[in-house]
């Protein structure tokens, strides 16, 4: 298992490789006996949930393979380019779907809604993508709650005009009958913790190759039955880190202050780290091929934890901190200062998928204050 | 409210040279003092890894003591330097997660400093204790 999730440990064995196997060979035969391929073909859905459509146009980015997919699959679903209606696919029997792309996070109750419906339909379901693999720049509204949301979507922000204080409901009546929304939660969870994944494609968005050949590989394995990666695999990436895929040259590191992008002209030869660029690098899954670092902006940890790491943002933490060439505690301090948002430096997409997955809700404050009450009757 | 019979849970990261030893000088010593660091003995301050720290918050610790040796004293000459540095940047960050610094602390103790590591464990463990159980698993479940 590619991930260690206390509240999900079990969860992600599923049997979608055997099947697809099984697939495959009854294909295989039943076209050899008929001498031509079967008429029926496999069925793939799209689905996006908390996303922002970067993944649709890394799917759209296949250019001419895109007819390949075409001609391999039958899409029945993918409301971002062709029009479906949810209870069609709804109306479809369990296990019909052969795989799913699932991209973006779980925010709300529809996109939990559809990732269970997609789940029971598809024998793979893939997290397509950094938001549904590890939570994405989604999850960042882990460092707030849906009141906090609210409020400065609704009321704060300065192009908001919000006077009667009208805020979201889950139903309204209007003399056309009732409206419904669906409900937004306080936490943003990653696709993974709210139903089993087959395979994570991780990226934001996934880079074109690596997208072709995941796609060459599920075709590959539907026409000619070759073999998939065990079920719980990330790939569509590699087993390194960022830094492995860098040309840039790393020497001693010794950051004695640390910059934003914009307040220096990096050396294009060197290190970013050892500038004091905060660079995911060394805790980032590579496989990319470390675009960002090649044009001067540091690693911004896309692709998820590198392998084996629990936790990216520690890992990073780490890696960041022990390099800062200082052995005095408030010279530490001050060179640290140079972080004033810890949580978006080190987990701009994986905060829903690290161990913490957000910061404390004062749940235990409002149960204590529920027991009070009941006390007081 | 706390009730009388809650007991913190502190996970206390040590190293093999100096807090180690103290601890277990204060235990020859026969001196009292309270049984709530759950001690993991480390090779070195410096080994320890933020994700250790982190982990024992999300699976139930209400804190964690890390104790190595003085600055300059470092059975490996460099890792009690290495470990202010991170553990200065995870006591921000878990601030800015919302726990309290009093749950998280670093603590320098030789292998002849029994007395204050005893001393240091009634403190921290009488601070969490005041603050409540953390019961970080209430923020992962949905309501």
């Amino acid at each position: 298992m590619p991930k260690l999730w206390p509240w999900a440990q079990g969860k992600t064995e599923t049997k979608a490789e055997a099947k697809v196997e099984a697939e495959a060979e009854k294909k295989a035969e039943s076209e050899q006996k008929s001498g031509r391929p079967s008429m029926a073909k496999p069925k793939m859905a799209l689905y996006w949930a908390a996303s922002c459509g970067g993944c649709e146009i890394a799917v759209v980015r296949l250019y001419e393979k895109i007819l390949d997919v075409a001609n391999t699959f039958e899409i029945v679903l993918w409301p971002c380019v062709m029009d479906f209606k949810y209870k069609d696919v709804e109306a479809l029997p369990d296990k019909s779907i052969l795989i799913t792309l699932f991209n973006g996070a779980i925010r709300n109750s529809e996109q939990e809604h559809m990732a269970r419906m997609l789940r029971e339909k598809s024998q793979v379901l893939v997290a397509y993508g950094a938001c549904a693999h590890i939570g994405g720049i989604p999850g960042l509204g882990n460092v707030s709650n849906r009141q906090d949301i609210f409020e400065r979507a609704y009321r704060e922000t300065p192009s908001t005009v919000n006077e009667e204080g009208t805020y979201p409901q889950l139903s309204f009546q209007v003399p056309e009958g009732e409206l419904t929304l669906p409900e937004f939660y306080d936490t943003v969870r990653a696709l993974d913790q709210v139903v089993p994944v087959d395979y994570y494609i991780p990226g934001c968005p996934p880079t074109k190759h690596q997208t072709e050949a995941v796609v060459e590989a599920v075709i590959a394995a539907v026409t000619e039955g070759a073999e998939l990666p065990p079920a719980g695999s990330v790939i569509g990436a590699s087993t390194k880190t960022v830094c492995d895929d860098c040309p840039r040259i790393r020497e001693e590191k010794s950051i004695k202050a640390i910059y934003r992008p914009y307040q220096i002209i990096p050396d294009p030869e060197k290190c970013l780290l050892d500038q004091g660029i905060l660079c995911a690098g060394p805790a980032t899954r590579g496989g990319c091929e470390a675009p960002c670092p090649q044009v001067n902006m540091p690693c911004i940890g896309c692709y998820g934890p590198s392998p084996g790491a629990m936790d990216q943002g520690a890992k990073l933490l780490s890696a960041v901190t022990s390099n800062i060439d200082s052995r005095d505690p408030e010279e530490i301090e001050r060179i640290l200062g140079g972080i004033p948002d810890s949580i978006a430096a080190f987990y701009m997409f994986g905060l829903p998928a690290s161990l913490l997955h957000r910061i404390r809700l004062e749940r235990g404050a409002a149960r204590e204050a529920e027991a009070a009450a009941k006390g007081a009757q | 409210m706390v009730t009388g019979t809650y007991e913190p849970t502190i996970i206390g990261f040590l190293c093999n040279w100096c807090a180690y030893q103290g601890a277990d000088l204060a235990g020859t010593s026969r001196m009292e003092y309270p049984p709530n660091v759950r001690p993991v003995r480390v090779m070195c301050t410096g080994r320890i890894d933020p994700t250790f720290i982190l982990k024992a918050f999300a699976e139930g610790a209400d804190g964690v003591l890390v104790g190595g040796c003085h600055p300059g004293d470092c059975h490996y000459l460099e890792g009690n330097y290495k470990a202010i540095r991170r553990i200065t940047m995870v006591r921000r960050m878990l601030e800015q997660f919302g726990i309290e610094p009093e749950r998280f602390r670093l603590e320098w103790v030789s292998a002849s400093e029994g007395a204050k590591w005893a001393k240091i464990v009634e403190e921290m463990t009488e601070q969490v204790r005041d603050l409540g159980p953390l019961q970080w698993w209430e923020n992962v479940r949905e309501a």
